[in-house]
């Protein structure tokens, strides 16, 4: 008998979407910009950040209609955000079948306490974190698949490199601790102890994790690879740019050949103008995404 | 024995995991310098048309034409191996090597996506199948041996040195498809295919 939305399944999705770029589209044209520089999926957005940051106002999930466009003009799988704790739009865009929903602190949050419980869907779920503790608080309610989270719409990468270092060194260190300060450690995390012992005991989490927010080069991509990162979302850093359909493949291939500096040096030549960003430390608290996730 | 699992995009260290398990010497493959002295050559899991694109771009979609050793395709490997794809992008990179008609998600998106056990041919123990995405057998030539069917589909088959599943053997503890494969390494390398150049042919 066959068996659907088994974590199995959820997470195996991710399994295939690993050493690849997610990239941020919000009309049919980019989606095949996408498609054809190797995205391994695209990501459906009424705006991409740096516009909700301009904009201001309340960010919903895309309208039906453009994601259906999307997803009838690629065949690579169509991701789509729904707000923090808005369990109904996860469930229209379950209705629409989305290939993954991404709860996501770009959106303006509609719940302050409680996040999707994500096991009651078939669809997967990613979610964001700035540290280990929201990484397994999130895969607890369900996420099959984990981003960090950067600082969306800035092209500036400090924060991601901070959330993935800060990820990343959690696990080293959980993996030199017995087992009874695991406990303790779980306490700090304020996340499930199983979930704590698993990851000392393997040095990984438990699903993939991706890097978010603030990638506007393939080397940015590359560092993220480097430090870790199982691949990459860009959002605004590709549509944002010059040339998107010539620095989309730029990071593609630094993507998967992350570790070829002489790669990354020619695929980073003649990409005409990055976009311009905002330095993430000039923001005022109260204009950070990253802090929106409980 | 020295195998490669193509590594330019996808779940390649899950393979590498199995063929590890099973004591391969498996090397990562990302440009066409590194196929060479191989004996096989694993595609894994990814996106289809990421794969191709990258494979293209880098040349190992010539190097693997020349490339005599067995190769094995899982989901998007097999797409790649497939003489035909329905339902491809329109530049869809396909080496026809496998004489067999595939089409792209042919089992639904991702939220039709499905674990459930397969009946190999001769083996009376089932395997769990894990479908992401899949694509499916639409045909299968004269030729080509069926080893595991889902209700009337072949979802793993082979023919000479090519073999292909639908789903994913890398996802689960099972070992035996992986076994499979190896098997087929080391019957071609024992039948001395590859003695004749000294290993393989790379175009430049």
């Amino acid at each position: 008998m066959s068996e659907f939305g088994t974590l199995r399944v959820k997470s195996g999705l991710a399994e295939m979407l690993k050493g690849g770029v997610i990239m941020d589209v919000t009309s049919v044209e980019q989606a095949r910009i996408a498609e054809d520089a190797g995205a391994c999926a695209v990501m459906a957005l009424e705006r991409v950040p740096a516009d909700i940051r301009r904009d201001g106002g309340v960010a919903r999930m895309a309208d039906p209609t453009k994601i259906q466009e999307i997803q009838a003009s690629v065949t690579i799988p169509v991701m789509a955000k729904a707000r923090i704790g808005h369990f109904v739009e996860a469930q229209v865009l379950e209705a629409l079948e989305v290939d993954y929903i991404d709860e996501s602190e770009v959106l303006t949050p509609a719940d302050e306490e409680h996040h999707i419980d994500k096991w009651g869907f078939t669809v997967p779920f990613v979610c964001g974190c700035r540290d280990l503790g929201e990484a397994l608080r999130r895969i607890a309610e369900g996420a099959a698949m984990i981003r960090t989270k950067g600082e969306a719409g800035t092209g500036d990468i400090v924060n991601a490199v901070r959330h993935m270092r800060s990820v990343f060194g959690e696990i080293r260190r959980l993996g030199s601790l017995s087992p009874d300060e695991l406990f303790t450690a779980a306490k700090e995390h304020q996340a499930p102890a199983d979930l704590v012992r698993w990851v000392a005991e393997n040095g990984r989490l438990p699903v993939v994790t991706f890097t978010a927010g603030g990638i506007a080069t393939p080397a940015d991509a590359a560092l993220c690879m480097q430090l870790g990162a199982d691949g990459v979302f860009v959002g605004s850093g590709i549509f944002k740019s010059d040339d998107p359909s010539l620095r989309a493949k730029a990071i593609v291939e630094a993507t998967t050949h992350y570790e070829d500096a002489a790669i990354l040096a020619r695929v980073s030549t003649g990409l005409g103008e990055p976009m311009r960003g905002l330095e993430t430390a000039a923001l005022a608290p109260e204009e950070l995404l990253e802090t929106r996730g409980w | 024995m020295d195998v490669g699992v193509l590594a330019v995009q996808g779940d390649f260290r899950e393979h590498r995991a199995k063929l590890q398990r099973l004591g391969a010497h498996v090397a990562e493959v990302r440009l066409p310098e590194h196929l060479h002295g191989l004996d096989g050559l694993v595609i894994p899991g990814g996106e289809s048309t990421t794969i191709g694109k990258l494979m293209r771009a880098y040349g190992l979609d010539d190097a693997l034409r020349s490339f005599e050793g067995t190769v094995f395709g899982t989901c998007a490997g097999m797409i790649l191996l497939a003489r035909d794809v329905i339902d491809g992008v329109p530049d869809q990179l396909a080496f026809g090597t496998l004489d067999i008609v595939v089409r792209r998600n042919g089992y639904g998106r991702q939220v039709a996506s499905f674990e459930t056990d397969v009946t190999l041919v001769g083996d009376p123990v089932p395997l769990r199948g894990v479908f992401i995405r899949a694509p499916r057998i639409e045909e299968v030539a004269a030729g080509v041996e069926v080893l595991a069917e889902l209700d009337d589909d072949a979802v793993l088959v082979r023919r000479g040195r090519y073999l292909a599943a639908s789903f994913h053997p890398e996802l689960t503890d099972d070992l035996r498809v992986h076994e499979m494969f190896l098997a087929s390494v080391g019957r071609s390398r024992s039948a001395g295919l590859h003695a004749s150049n000294g290993g393989l042919r790379v175009r430049a």
